[in-house]
C-alpha cells in the first residue's frame, strides 16, 4: 500500500490560533473586558466583532464535545433535565456538560469553564434549536438574548427577504451597544465584512483544491482546518492562516501528494460529520481508496455575498444564501454542480438522528440524485454527537459495501 | 479438483460452503458463531469440506463475509455480506433482482441489474425490529420453541394485528392480545406480518424478488406470506441460509479464474 501522506504542517499554527482564541475568551470572561458575545455558527459575527465583542461559538464547543467523545457521557444529564434525546445533540451535549460542570477546554487549554456570555446572539437560518439552546443560558445567567428569525426553505433569495434580515440586524444594535458600551461604527463593520470576505475567498480555494485528482485533502481534513473560518472569520488571523495552508497544499499538488494514497473513488459527504468517529471513518474510506473530496458541511462557511461596500445587505444575503436555508430544488442543483466539478460518483448522506436540518435524505433526495444524475448514494444512520445512535459495525459494513458497489459498477 | 470456499460469519450463525469450479455446491455447514469467530469459521469450513469429501489442499481460495469477516485468518480476502448475497441470488436467478435477506441481527435489501451488478442496497437501522432476533425474542416471550413458529403461523385461521415498530412495544401489544384471548397461531402470524412490514418499509421492490438468510430457511411460510403481500412470486435459492457463504465462494472462484 502506498504511504500515507505526511501530516499537514499548518496544523501546528491552527492549534496555536485556537488556543489563543479560547484563552482570549477565558480572559475576557474573567476580566469582564471585552464583553463576550455568544454567536451561532452562521450568525452575524461580523457585526459582533465590529462592536468590539470577543465572539464565542457554542457549536464549535459542541463539536469539541463530540470529537473528544465527552458528548455521549454528558448528553444523558441534559436528557434528564428535560432536553429530549431527539433534539440537537450539540445542544444536549453542551447543556449536559454545563450542568455537570465539565468542558473539553480544561483538558485542551486548562480552562475551567466556557466563557460566560454577556449577550447571546442567534440566527435561526440553520434551525430553531439554536434559539432554545441560547435561551437556556440567557435564563441561567440572566443576560440578554437577541437574534434574527430567518426565512427558511428558500428557492431564490429575494430582496424582501434581504430587507427583512437587514432590518433585524439593525434591531440588534441598541442591545449590542448597551452591552458592549461601544457605539456602532459603520466603518468598523465594513472592515470586518471585508476580512470575512477575504477569509471566505481563501477557504473556498482550499475546498476547491480537492477537485484535483488525486485530491490533496479530504473532507476529514477539511473538518479540522475549517476551524479558523468558523471561529475567526472577521479577524485577520483567519486570512493569514489560509494563506499558510494554501501554500502548503499548492506544494502538495506540485509534489503529487494524495490525501488518500492510490485514490480510486471520489465521494461527496452530505450532512453533519460524526464527530466522535472521524478517525474511524477516515481510515476506513482511505483503506478502501475512497476520497471524500467535497461536502455540504464544510462548504457552509463559504459566504460569497460579503461586500464591504454594502455591509448590512451583503451580510443578510450571505446568511440567507446558505445551503441549509434553501429548498430541496436548490440543494439538488447545488450538489449536482459540486459533484460534476469534483468528479464525484457517489454521495454519502449522513442521516443524523438529532439534526433534521442537516439530514437531507429524509425527503427522497438520494433516490432523486441516483435517478437523475446516475450517482450511487448511501444513507448512513448515525448522529453528529450522540454515539448511542451510531453503530460502528453497521457503518463499516455499509461503507465497505458502498465502495464495493462502486467498484463493481466501474468495472 | 480446484475448489473454492466461502465462510459467512454472522452474529448468530457461521456458515461455510465449498464449491466446485462450476459453482456447484459440494458441501455446506451451519454452526452457532459463539464468541470465537476464527474457531467458528475453521470448524464450519472443516464440516463443509467433510461433507464435500474434499481436502483443504484442494481449495484454491477461501473468502469470508459477514459480521466477523475480518477476524478469520484462514480467509485470504473478505467481501461484505451484501456483495455475497447479491452474488448468490444472481447465480441462481440471473436477471434483474431485488434480494431480501433476513438475518439474525440485520436485514438487507439489495438491488441487482440484469448484468448482476449491484445498483443499490439498504440495511436496517440499528434497531432489531423485523430481524431474526425479533422473532427469537418473541418466541421466548411466548414460551414457544423457535422451530414451531412456522407451522403455527401456517395453521392460523386468524391474524393478530400488531402495529408497533419497536420490539419492546410489540411485546406489550402481544401481551394485550393474549389478554383478549387471541390464539397463539394468530399471534405468530401477526409477528410474521410484522417482519414483512419492517422489511418492506426499507426500500422499494423492483424486478424478481429473491429471499435469502436463516430466517427464511427456517420459516418458509414467511416466503409465502411475502409473495401474497407483494402479489408476485418470491424465489428462494436452495439452502437460503448458505446464500452468503455460497455468494462469497462464487466471488472467490471468479477472482481466481485465469484471465481470458
Ligand atoms: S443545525 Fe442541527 S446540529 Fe446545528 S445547531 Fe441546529 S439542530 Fe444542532
Amino acid at each position: 500500500m502506498p504511504d500515507a501522506p505526511p501530516p499537514i504542517k499548518a496544523t501546528k499554527k491552527m492549534k496555536e490560533l485556537m488556543a489563543g482564541h479560547f484563552l482570549g475568551l477565558d480572559q475576557a470572561a474573567r476580566e469582564g473586558r471585552p464583553k463576550v458575545a455568544w454567536c451561532t455558527s452562521v450568525g452575524p459575527a461580523e457585526l459582533l466583532h465590529a462592536m468590539g465583542f470577543a465572539v464565542y461559538y457554542p457549536e464549535n464547543h459542541g463539536a469539541l464535545l463530540g470529537a473528544t467523545r465527552m458528548a455521549t457521557e454528558v448528553i444523558p444529564t441534559a436528557n434528564a433535565a428535560g432536553y429530549s434525546p431527539d433534539i440537537c445533540s450539540y445542544l444536549t451535549a453542551d447543556v449536559g456538560a454545563f450542568l455537570k460542570g465539565v468542558t473539553p477546554l480544561t483538558q485542551a487549554y486548562g480552562i475551567a469553564t466556557v466563557p460566560k456570555a454577556d449577550v447571546l446572539v442567534f440566527n435561526t437560518n440553520q434551525c430553531r434549536d439554536v434559539e432554545d439552546w441560547f435561551a437556556f443560558y440567557a435564563r441561567h445567567w440572566n443576560v440578554p438574548i437577541v437574534g434574527v428569525r430567518s426565512h427558511r426553505g428558500l428557492g431564490e433569495v429575494k430582496s424582501h427577504h434581504v430587507a427583512d434580515v437587514v432590518a433585524q440586524f439593525k434591531d440588534l444594535i441598541p442591545t449590542l451597544e448597551r452591552v458592549s458600551g461601544n457605539k456602532f461604527d459603520l466603518d468598523r463593520l465594513r472592515e470586518t465584512v471585508r476580512l470575512s470576505k477575504e477569509c471566505t475567498l481563501r477557504w473556498r480555494r482550499v475546498l476547491e483544491l480537492a477537485s484535483r485528482t488525486p485530491s490533496p485533502m479530504t473532507f476529514f481534513d477539511h473538518t479540522i482546518h475549517m476551524a479558523p473560518a468558523v471561529v475567526l472569520r472577521g479577524l485577520p488571523e483567519a486570512v493569514e492562516y489560509y494563506d499558510l495552508l494554501l501554500a502548503e497544499m499548492d506544494q502538495r499538488i506540485a509534489d503529487g501528494v494524495a490525501a488518500v494514497p492510490g485514490e480510486r473513488h471520489r465521494l461527496y459527504w452530505e450532512g453533519m460529520p460524526v464527530w466522535g468517529r472521524l478517525r474511524m471513518l477516515s481510515d476506513l474510506l482511505s483503506e478502501a481508496k475512497a476520497a471524500v473530496v467535497a461536502s455540504t458541511y464544510c462548504n457552509s462557511w463559504i459566504f460569497d455575498a460579503f461586500d464591504e461596500r454594502d455591509p448590512f445587505e451583503s451580510m443578510a444575503r450571505a446568511y440567507l444564501e446558505l445551503f441549509i436555508v434553501r429548498d430541496d430544488e436548490y440543494k439538488e442543483r447545488y450538489i449536482h454542480q459540486w459533484v460534476e466539478r469534483f468528479g464525484v460518483k457517489g454521495v454519502i448522506f449522513h442521516d443524523a438522528k438529532t439534526c433534521p436540518n442537516n439530514s437531507n435524505n429524509r425527503y427522497a433526495m438520494p433516490q432523486r440524485l441516483a435517478r437523475n444524475l446516475g450517482l450511487s448514494t448511501l444513507v448512513l444512520n448515525g448522529d453528529l454527537n450522540d454515539l448511542r445512535l451510531f453503530s460502528d459495525e453497521q457503518a463499516k459494513t455499509n461503507l465497505e459495501a458502498f465502495v464495493e458497489q462502486m467498484e463493481e459498477l466501474a468495472a | 479438483m480446484k475448489l473454492a470456499a466461502g465462510i459467512d460469519i454472522g452474529a448468530a450463525a457461521t456458515k461455510a460452503a465449498v464449491l466446485d469450479p462450476s459453482g456447484r455446491l459440494l458441501g455446506g455447514a451451519v454452526l452457532r458463531t459463539g464468541v470465537d469467530f476464527a474457531l467458528a469459521g475453521a470448524r464450519a469450513l472443516d464440516e463443509a469440506l467433510a461433507q464435500a469429501g474434499a481436502r483443504p489442499e484442494e481449495l484454491t481460495a477461501v473468502f469470508a463475509c459477514g459480521y466477523g469477516r475480518k477476524n478469520l485468518p484462514l480467509a485470504s480476502e473478505t467481501r461484505t455480506e451484501i456483495a455475497a448475497h447479491a452474488a448468490a441470488a444472481y447465480h441462481f436467478f440471473p436477471r434483474a433482482l431485488t434480494v431480501i435477506d433476513i438475518g439474525g441481527q440485520d436485514n438487507k435489501i439489495i438491488k441487482v441489474n440484469a448484468q448482476g451488478q449491484r445498483l443499490d442496497f439498504k440495511m436496517n437501522r440499528k434497531c432489531a425490529a423485523g430481524t431474526g432476533a425479533f422473532l427469537e425474542e418473541m418466541a421466548l416471550r411466548l414460551d414457544l420453541p423457535l422451530e414451531s413458529m412456522d407451522s403455527l403461523a401456517r395453521q392460523a385461521e386468524d391474524e393478530a394485528r400488531l402495529g408497533a415498530f419497536c420490539t419492546v412495544f410489540t411485546a406489550t401489544e402481544v401481551l394485550g392480545k393474549i389478554r383478549e384471548g387471541a390464539p397463539l397461531s394468530a399471534l405468530v402470524k401477526g409477528l410474521f406480518r410484522s417482519v414483512i412490514k419492517r422489511v418492506l418499509e426499507m426500500d422499494s421492490i423492483e424486478g424478481a424478488v429473491v429471499m435469502t438468510g436463516g430466517v427464511v430457511a427456517h420459516n418458509p411460510y414467511l416466503v409465502e406470506m411475502m409473495a401474497q403481500e407483494l402479489g408476485r412470486e418470491v424465489l428462494t435459492p436452495p439452502q437460503p441460509q448458505l446464500a452468503g457463504a455460497i455468494g462469497v465462494a462464487l466471488i472467490a472462484l471468479r477472482s481466481h479464474e485465469p484471465a481470458r
